[in-house]
């Protein structure tokens, strides 16, 4: 087996911008205002210059990582967020330059940082496919070639005439997964832009990719959604701070990984909500034993809330998660859009939530979500296996369960008789 | 995409670099189908849709002729001025155009520049060839009112490509130049406009070249849309012998900008995906 790709001592820096000294008078004030300009151009000049800064002045997303993958080797790559993940694809993709060290790549490269890259809203279905097609590097030829699969997978066959903006963002998004899913490179790319649209479109994606992979070529892909990981990938990098804390097999890659998530608990913030200001976004989740409380130990038996807060204040969401165990195996799935009697869900507007469940039947370990959410049809937020909590060992229905290693994820409540009833 | 023996090298890179051909070859398409897709999008959703391409010099026509034609009584070679000054504008409303379009197209879609490897390069030539369809349909009015002033062409009308190459090139090296810049300092962005229509006055659009004085003139011809405007009154209004010594050192000014344009958007390339 050949080598394909060969990474070696890879480094990217960025400069952290120093806190401005801030003046506290007026002719302070004037002053700063005059030489702020030449204090800018000092600043934005040197942001890609980082030869003749000191070291604390920088910020390494990646630090000398190396690590060589063979032809047809499927590497996911894990690691919490910030670890440097994003910009090992950003420098692999050619999007961005190392600081240091060198990438050497055998063969055609094809990356998908996002679906739907330069996609415009006054264009049809068939002009985008036509223009994403060509920014990812086909021809029009290949498209020409490829263009009723495309649209066949995508399965928007009877809105490909009409300009993008009138499309769910649903449609889109499958519209724009099908022009990468027909990608045909030697190398391919994949940041989390997998499992798109509904649960039947997201299978379609899945074993799309599993077929890619399946095919021979050699694939990179980020995902947070360990279990998907592990059943597509043969080889695992696992990052963490922007260096390497284990590279090889994906299943000890994936342990590792695991053995280091600290075990705190029980929640989630944003970590910016800028951009989608028409959009219902997640801003906070906290998962606890009591109600509005970040802090909590969740047992199993005991009550767990999950209490959602949103940026905008609304009449009903269809707020859907999975929980998944530490392996990804989705273990049941929540969703306020199947009401039942005990819901509570016909008050006044709010962004906030709750999902509360009784007697948790979770058992002693980590757990992850995947949440989705839709207004309608319209998806507003997606956070896939970012969030996690711990349920330690507790007394489910008056049952306690001694053997860690019993199988299982979850209990099961049960009661037991003797003799004829 | 099919060969296998294509080897990259990824490491950080410093000085000039050469523009990569093959590459932007490899790209033509995508060349073709932004260059389209800016001529379709732009007119979207307007009532006038194509028709604005016109109004805007057409406009700007009116105006000039009623100020410094008709007001100020300036001379205008011998033609009407309504004549005079559109055969100027036409040009120079490409010119400006594209050099503002160009110089804008990092900023205005860099969120593909974070997102996708592709040339760069594509981005701000895309802008400048989409306008060429703008000059087409204003030189389409252009003979319209040759033919209400009843004014045929002279047989130079066949150097017409030649200026327009000119024209071309050097907003593209101006487009290349500005907008490497602008990516990193949005200033620049503010600053165009206001550079855009002080350069008008630099160029021959409202005034006759008759009234520089002489020993300015080679000097002023520096500047490659004087020859480029003078070549279109000489070719469509026969104002004018074709000015070649304009025309030569206006192209000589022109592919220096060029050169210059396209090594600083080179060199500049490496950090656009991380300051946009």
């Amino acid at each position: 087996m050949s080598t394909i790709i060969s990474v070696s001592n890879l480094s990217k820096a960025y400069r952290i911008g120093k806190k401005a000294d801030r003046a506290d008078s007026f002719i302070g004030m004037l002053q700063d205002s005059i030489t702020a300009p030449f204090r800018n151009w000092k600043r934005m000049r040197t942001v890609d210059n980082v030869d003749r800064e000191t070291e604390a002045e920088l910020h390494f997303a990646l630090r000398d990582v190396s690590f060589e993958l063979g032809e047809g080797q499927v590497l996911g790559i894990i690691g919490r967020n910030g670890a440097g993940k994003s910009t090992l694809l950003k420098i692999l993709s050619r999007i961005t330059e190392p600081t240091d060290g060198t990438v050497r790549i055998r063969g055609r490269v094809a990356s998908l940082l996002e679906v739907g890259t330069g996609f415009h809203p006054e264009l049809s279905g068939r002009e985008n496919v036509y223009l994403n097609g060509t920014i990812l590097g086909m021809h029009k030829k290949e498209i020409d070639r490829k263009f009723d699969e495309i649209v066949e997978f995508s399965g928007v066959e009877k809105f490909l005439e009409t300009p993008i903006k009138r499309y769910s963002s649903g449609m889109r998004v499958r519209l724009a997964f099908a022009v990468a899913a027909f990608l045909d490179p030697e190398i391919l790319i994949i940041d989390e832009v997998l499992a798109v649209g509904d649960a039947a479109f997201q299978k379609k994606c899945t074993s799309r990719m599993g077929d890619i992979a399946k095919g021979g070529r050699t694939v990179l892909f980020v995902s947070h959604q360990i279990g998907l990981i592990q059943q597509l990938c043969t080889k695992g990098l696992y990052l963490t701070g922007g260096r390497v804390a284990e590279y090889g097999d994906i299943d000890q890659a994936i342990k590792t990984y695991n053995r280091s998530q600290s075990s705190e608990s029980g929640g989630w913030t944003a970590r910016s909500v800028g951009e989608a200001a028409n959009e219902c976004k997640l801003l906070d989740l906290q998962i606890s034993n009591e109600r509005s409380q970040r802090q909590g130990i969740i047992v199993l038996g005991g009550p767990v809330y999950f209490t959602f807060v949103f940026s905008k204040k609304v009449k009903t969401l269809d707020i859907s998660f999975t929980i998944r165990d530490f392996a990804g195996n989705a273990i049941s799935n929540l969703r306020s859009f199947s009401r039942s009697q005990d819901d509570l869900l016909d008050g006044d507007p709010s962004d906030t939530f709750e999902c509360y469940i009784p007697e948790c039947p979770l058992r002693t370990g980590r757990y992850s979500l995947d949440l989705v959410v839709h207004w309608g049809h319209d998806l507003q937020d997606r956070i896939l296996g970012e969030i996690t909590f711990d349920v330690e060992d507790g007394v489910y229905r008056g049952r306690t369960f001694p053997d860690p290693n019993a199988p299982g994820p979850v209990c099961i409540g049960h009661i037991w008789k003797i003799g004829s009833v | 995409m099919e060969s296998k023996n294509v080897e990259i090298l990824i490491r950080k890179t410093s000085g000039w670099k050469m523009v990569d051909f093959g590459e932007l070859y490899h790209y033509r398409d995508l060349l073709w189908f932004l260059t389209w897709r800016n001529i379709k999008v732009l007119y979207a959703q307007s009532i006038i849709g194509i028709g604005w391409a016109v109004l805007q010099p057409l406009f700007s026509m009116l105006v000039f002729t009623l100020v410094f034609g008709m007001f100020a009584k300036m001379n205008s070679d011998g033609v009407p001025y309504a004549l005079f000054s559109f055969c100027a504008l036409v040009p120079w409303s490409y010119f400006s155009n594209a050099l503002l379009d160009s110089g804008n197209s990092l900023v205005s879609q860099a969120d593909m520049l974070s997102k996708v490897y592709f040339p760069r390069l594509v981005l701000p030539l895309s802008s400048v060839l989409s306008k060429l369809v703008d000059l087409v349909i204003a030189l389409g009015v252009l003979f319209g009112m040759m033919l209400i002033y009843q004014r045929l062409p002279t047989w130079q009308i066949i150097f017409l490509p030649l200026l327009i190459a000119i024209m071309t090139i050097t907003a593209a090296g101006m487009g290349m130049f500005l907008t490497s810049l602008a990516i990193q300092y949005r200033d620049i962005k503010h600053a165009m406009n206001f550079i855009v229509q002080l350069l008008m006055y630099g160029a021959p659009v409202v005034y006759p070249t008759t009234i520089v004085p002489e020993w300015l003139q080679p000097y002023y011809a520096m500047n490659p849309m004087v020859g480029v405007i003078e070549g279109f009154r000489a070719a469509l209004l026969g104002t004018r012998e074709m000015p070649w010594v304009w025309i030569a050192i206006g192209a000589t000014t022109s592919s220096i900008i060029f050169m210059g344009g396209l090594f600083l958007f080179r060199q500049q390339e490496r950090v656009f995906a991380d300051v946009a």
